[in-house]
């Protein structure tokens, strides 16, 4: 189920501005993956070329290449509402339809497909979302209760649980505890843990701790100079990436002497 | 140097006090300024300095203003003085502003509700003598709903998918000099007068295309007077939805029409249904237009696509018009049955838009 990705030599534009530049990299089936770096050096603009969600934002492209077990999600013939299918994404702020029940939120993905499905088997996908999410036994007796009635923790855990009730091979995740307290971004963190049996995670985090915590590969980024085009300093096991980095920009990042 | 931590010396908890603490008006402030100059108001009305009903008011008002500020600025000082000065003009411009609404409203009722009667709301006009009393106007509510509703038809999905691609699809360069364009033409749209569109449309669907004069051909004209409002209004209820519902949505793999009819469009619902509402009250009340278009009627016509059909504003014109005691009562009965519809009709409106739409917690 879960995949792999190669992206090779992606420049990322919003409009004449190039926000990244080539960058080249492997993510592993079955892995997490933390990018991180300082503000404004790219990441979210990678991240999001790896779903095409990039090119939502008007006059916004990329060149070169993503491959999806070796499939370039940028071919002509490449639909992206079929690649955001298949592959996920959760972002840095909660956002469940504010028309929707926790319920019809976690399945919004399938009923909003236009295809048909019985109610039995809707819900028998919310609760085995909700439990993929750790959510389940705390809104199992409000299903039909507006989610943003949740609290931040939980609206961020139903989020995750809508991504993944559509079955994705990948699940990719903007920052997703930067603004959630402590205890729900361990619960948060908890979860990617167990998804990581199923899912290939890419993870945009600020926080250091949370990159060695939960992911196996690090990539840093970092931004040369101002208005200059965002790089990818290094990729390597997060262990290499925190102890013995083989870059100086990486060190001195890591080591909190700038960013 | 612990014990002398915990016990604070009592003698600087006054001082705090009166740094934080600051001198007020007791509560009855407002209302002993205000009976001070009303007080004096009438004694200078009575010893003449002052008369008339509004000018002893308005002493009144200007007496309380300064009481209240002199006092204020003398207790509490120049802050909390510009803030009662700042608050009783607020109070004084809503009350300025809603005047004339609630007379006008007063006005139409106390006028209106004496012609109000079951014949009244289930006859027309046929066979009546317009001079004289009876008859009735149900022809011309007839009339207006088929019209406004025949309008609404035609304006509502029209005016929503115009906002809806001038808010969702103009993200490349040439469609967002097409969307500057027809967001020129809306605007140039709102300021036109609604008689030169009832002209527009005499000339161009009655003389032109043969058209009969018909509820239709006013519908058309009503419709495209509410275009612009419902473009507008729609198309601002869409820019305050956030952009990231719309991302959250796409992100699912939910296609971008989908997107906006079952994510976008219901979380903006309630706005919309609104900006809908003022626009179908806005036409309700045209009169020229339908002149131009379907003219008058005294009689019930169920077909809105043949022949002149009565309204509820063209109702009220001919009865003024004709310039008796009874009929102008008739025009007045119409004028209140006009408001009471629009009116149940926004309060039914802002019911459906409060059950539907974003959900409350
Ligand atoms: N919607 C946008 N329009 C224009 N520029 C953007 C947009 N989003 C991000 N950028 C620019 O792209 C660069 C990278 O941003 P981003 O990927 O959000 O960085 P990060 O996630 O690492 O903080 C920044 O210079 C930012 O200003
Ligand atoms: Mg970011």
């Amino acid at each position: 189920m879960a995949k792999r990705i190669d992206i090779a030599n992606l420049d990322a534009y919003y409009g004449t501005f190039k926000a990244v530049g080539d960058v080249s990299l492997s993510i592993e089936p079955k892995s997490v993956t933390a990018f991180i770096g300082p503000s404004g050096c790219g990441k979210s603009t990678v991240l999001r070329t790896i779903n095409r969600m990039h090119e939502v934002i008007p006059r916004a492209y990329v060149t070169g290449q993503v491959l999806l077990d070796g499939e370039d999600i940028y071919g002509p013939d490449i639909d992206p509402v079929n690649v955001r299918r298949t592959i996920g994404m959760v972002f840095q702020r909660p956002n469940p339809f504010p028309t929707m029940s926790i319920s019809e939120n976690v399945v919004a993905g399938l009923t909003l497909d236009g295809k048909k499905r019985s109610k039995a088997e809707l819900d028998s996908i919310v609760e085995r979302s909700l439990r993929q999410a750790n959510l389940w036994e705390e809104v199992k007796e409000r299903l039909d209760r507006p989610g943003g009635g949740l609290s931040g923790g939980q609206q961020q855990r139903l989020c995750i649980a809508r991504a993944i009730a559509v079955q994705p091979q990948i699940l990719l995740m903007d920052e997703p505890c930067s603004a959630l307290d402590p205890i729900s971004t361990l619960a948060i963190e908890d979860l990617i843990e167990q998804l990581k049996a199923d899912y290939t995670i890419v993870i945009v985090t600020h926080n250091m701790q949370q990159a060695a915590r939960v992911s196996e590969t690090t990539a840093f980024f970092n931004l040369p100079g101002v208005g200059q085009p965002g790089r990818l300093v290094e990729i390597a096991p997060t262990e290499r990436i925190f102890s013995n980095p083989t870059q100086e920009a990486t060190e001195d990042y890591i080591s909190g002497r700038f960013g | 140097m612990s014990t002398t931590q915990m016990t604070p010396a009592p003698a600087t908890e006054p001082a705090l006090h009166d740094l934080l603490a600051g001198r007020q008006l007791p509560r009855w402030a407002p209302l002993a300024a205000a009976a001070a100059g009303i007080v004096i108001s009438l004694l200078l009305n009575l010893i003449s300095a002052v008369d008339g009903v509004a000018g002893t008011a308005v002493v009144a008002a200007i007496l309380f203003v300064i009481f209240q500020t002199g006092w204020s600025l003398r207790v509490e000082g120049r802050r909390h003085a510009v803030d009662r000065l700042a608050t009783t003009a607020v109070y004084a411009t809503f009350v300025i502003a809603a005047t004339p609404l609630i007379a006008v409203l007063a006005t139409v009722f106390v006028k209106g509700i004496k012609v109000i009667s079951m014949t009244f709301l289930t006859h027309s006009m046929r066979n009546v003598d317009t001079q004289g009393p009876g008859g009735g106007l149900q022809h011309a509510i007839v009339g207006t709903f088929q019209q406004v509703g025949l309008a609404a038809l035609m304006g509502v999905p029209l005016g929503i998918l115009a906002a809806i691609y001038l808010v969702e699809y103009t993200a490349d360069a040439k469609s967002s000099r097409l969307a500057r364009a027809i967001g020129f033409v809306v605007d140039v749209m709102t300021g036109v007068p609604s008689v030169i569109v009832g002209l527009f449309v005499y000339s161009a669907f009655i003389l032109t295309l043969g058209l009969p004069r018909s509820g239709f051909a006013a519908a058309i004209a009503l419709a495209i007077l509410m275009l612009p409002v419902v473009v507008r209004s729609t198309e601002e209820m869409l820019r305050i939805v956030p952009r990231e519902l719309r991302e959250a949505s796409l992100a699912l793999g939910i296609p971008r029409w989908r997107t906006i009819t079952k994510i976008v469009l219901p979380t903006a619902l309630a706005g919309i249904i609104t900006g809908v509402m003022l626009a179908i009250a806005r036409i309700a009340g045209e009169t020229a237009p339908l002149l131009l278009t379907t003219f008058l009627s005294q009689s019930f016509n169920y077909n809105a696509f043949k022949g002149p059909q009565a309204a509820l504003p063209t109702f009220i014109w001919d009865q003024f018009t004709s310039g008796t005691q009874a009929s102008q009562d008739r025009a007045w009965g119409g004028a209140l049955v006009l408001i009471t519809i629009v009116m149940l009709f926004y309060a039914g409106a802002r019911l459906i838009a409060r059950f539907t739409g974003v959900k409350k917690f």
